[in-house]
């Protein structure tokens, strides 16, 4: 087998190929769900049941893109200059950290508090994306410094609810009180969705496209991207690149972080509750979008669905939440492994 | 006095051991040129299908139980080896795929095993009055050994030039993509022997998460000891005894309990930065993390 190389990949060839990898991502996962003793279709049926079968699963499915799109937005315009930021999960905690600190102890009049709030957690988000940035300066890969970052955040977190910022009147629990009322963000009707951090990700995933494909900026990124060699030669500062796209994708994980507290559980509480791994999952949002941030707004929902589904299948079949990991991890490994098949024709025999 | 030094050393050997089997498993497949970020979800699924095997029947054969983590692990790795040597796709983020694949698949898979008791754990030796696992002397041992394999041998000499200059290798008839391949399997069995480790002696049960960000740092120590095997075991014992202070300070200091938890991984990010600073990123193996692809530079 040889891989013979495409002078000019057609988007059809990648969208063809994209799906190519996603049906057998869902195979392979029906492989394993034998294994596990479950029957692929009645998971596949249970999840697909739940989660658009009525309006209570459609809502769950939305309150699960907010963040997906947030976050997979800012990782689609990394992904283009290659730093591969894998912290977005400590990003939204400490996003939520900050946030959470300033709805508790700054006294700010009503309408102004939400917009502190949002302020606050991208401040957070992106500070704790700095680090690795910064880290890369002196050649360690983001890859490994984010995910520690990630494992800090979590401690920092339960330090906080645990210590300083435990509640008064909790009780045995570990959590912060609640927030003021002016804090909470509105929701749509009945359902989780806070639309006001949804509309933020709309509006990230569109405007990242712009600064992407239109502004100086984006070209200088994606040359980075492409051709650190060429950008260098061109004078482009690659260590300015990252330094940005580190700021842009680290705040919108915190802005994420900000929306998951004060759209949903209007304090700061345990780690594992605030975020259900929607800094992985992002991951494969921006993937699944190959690195372009308006195409979020289709993949977000789609992982969205996943996560729901995870619930789903954990009360209705018992099965644990860790499902969710496996779909995401089958489903990278998919996509990054036909990538070759979009900008390469195979040829059988030998040469 | 003597002796609580002695039962520090003890201790951090203990806890260090699957960080050093993991690492020396990274260090086999990075020297060949081939980054696997995935030894968390390697480990994971070592750790589940020893204690599977192990907790089949009272008297379940135990050799049998670490040879099952060792091919639970080769075979998670194999699919790192297809799509990155196979397929050329990124091998940061194949490793990452792979390491949500094993957590995730260990977890489902593993669900019905969580809080059975062991009854036919692996027994420690005894050494002038202390205890230590077999696992430790075996990863001990193995140290020195691939040390010397690496270094000495022909067949070491392969490895490392397929991971230094993939291209002189392949035009003096090194098959290059097979000893990848080779490499990565064996790199994914060490680390399922690290998994198999916490279950069968250390632990001696299986929960979710067991592995609790360990392969990370097992990962990230191969650049801290410079892609050396015996180097790695001092990079083990340190990181090993860290937990140890960790497991003593608890409760009786005046520090916050999640300061110790963070603390591993603060140390790890410190002890990149001064590889980094002092320039070791230089001793990896030149071609590493590249797809080798005949007639391209």
């Amino acid at each position: 087998m040889r891989f013979v190389p495409l002078n000019a990949p057609s988007p059809v060839r990648s969208a063809l190929v994209t799906l190519a990898a996603l049906t057998a991502a869902l195979l392979i996962c029906a492989v394993i769900f034998t294994l596990a003793g479950q029957s692929p279709a009645e998971v596949y049926g249970t999840m697909l049941r739940g989660t658009l079968g009525d309006s209570t699963g459609l809502g769950e499915v939305g309150r699960r893109t907010i963040p997906l799109l947030l976050i997979g937005a800012g990782l689609a315009l990394a992904l283009r200059a290659q730093f591969f930021n894998i912290g977005a999960e400590g990003q939204l905690l400490l996003g939520a950290v900050f946030a959470a600190g300033t709805a508790l102890f700054v006294p700010l009049p009503g309408p102004v508090l939400p917009v502190a709030v949002f302020v606050a957690g991208f401040v957070g988000g992106a500070l704790w994306a700095l680090i690795a940035a910064a880290l890369r300066r002196v050649n360690v890969n983001e890859i490994l410094s984010t995910l520690m970052l990630n494992y800090v955040a979590v401690a920092l977190v339960t330090y906080l609810i645990a210590g300083p910022w435990k509640g008064r009147d909790v009780r045995g629990y570990i959590y912060t009180d609640t927030f003021p009322v002016s804090a909470n963000l509105p929701t749509l009707g009945g359902s989780q969705v806070h639309w006001p951090t949804l509309l933020l990700g709309v509006a990230a995933a569109l405007g990242l496209q712009w600064v992407l494909s239109r502004s100086t900026f984006g070209y200088a990124l994606r040359v980075v991207g492409e051709n650190p060699g060429a950008a260098r030669y061109a004078g482009l500062s690659g260590g300015r690149v990252t330094l940005l796209v580190a700021l842009i994708t680290g705040g919108a994980a915190g802005l994420a972080g900000a929306g998951e507290v004060a759209g949903i559980h209007h304090r700061l509480l345990e780690a594992g509750q605030i975020s259900l791994g929607y800094g992985f999952t992002a991951v494969i949002v921006a993937w699944l979008a190959r690195g372009n941030p308006a195409l979020c707004l289709i993949t977000a929902p789609l992982m969205g669905v996943i996560l729901a589904g995870g619930d789903i299948l954990k009360i209705d079949l018992n099965l644990p939440f860790r499902v969710v990991d496996v779909f995401s991890g089958v489903i990278l490994l998919c996509l990054i492994a036909s990538e070759v098949f979009i900008r390469h024709r195979v040829q059988w025999g030998r040469q | 006095m003597d002796n609580v030094l002695t039962e520090a050393l003890m201790r951090a050997l203990a806890v260090g051991t699957p960080l050093l089997l993991a690492c020396l498993g990274a260090i086999l497949n990075e020297r060949a040129g081939v980054v696997n970020l995935g030894a968390e979800g390697l480990m994971a699924v070592g750790a589940l299908a020893a204690f599977a095997v192990a907790a089949s029947s009272p008297d379940a054969n135990l050799w049998l139980a670490v040879g099952a983590s060792m091919l639970a692990g080769a075979a998670l790795a194999l699919l790192h080896a297809a799509a990155t040597i196979t397929l050329r796709a990124n091998q940061f983020v194949s490793g990452l795929a792979l390491a949500l694949i094993g957590t995730g698949a260990a977890g489902l898979l593993g669900k019905r095993f969580e809080g059975l008791p062991l009854f036919n754990k692996v027994a420690d030796l005894s050494l002038g009055g202390f205890t230590i696992s077999p696992f430790t002397v075996a990863a001990l041992l193995l140290a020195g050994a691939m040390a010397f394999w690496l270094g000495a041998t022909r067949p070491g000499l392969a490895l490392r030039s397929v991971g230094e200059n993939p291209a002189a290798a392949d035009v003096l008839g090194v098959n290059v993509g097979l000893i990848r391949v080779l490499a990565v399997l064996g790199g994914g069995a060490l680390a399922g022997l690290a998994g198999a480790f916490l279950s069968l002696s250390y632990r001696s049960s299986w929960a979710d998460n067991m592995t609790a960000g360990q392969g990370w740092i097992a990962v990230a120590l191969v650049i801290f000891v410079g892609w050396r095997p015996l180097r790695a075991i001092a990079g083990a014992l340190f990181f090993g005894f860290l937990y140890y202070l960790q497991f003593r300070l608890q409760g009786n200091s005046p520090v916050p309990t999640e300061v110790f938890s963070a603390m591993p991984f603060v140390l790890v990010l410190v002890v990149l930065a001064l590889a980094g600073v002092r320039g070791q990123a230089g001793n990896a193996p030149a071609a590493l993390g590249r797809a080798y692809v005949r007639g391209e530079r």
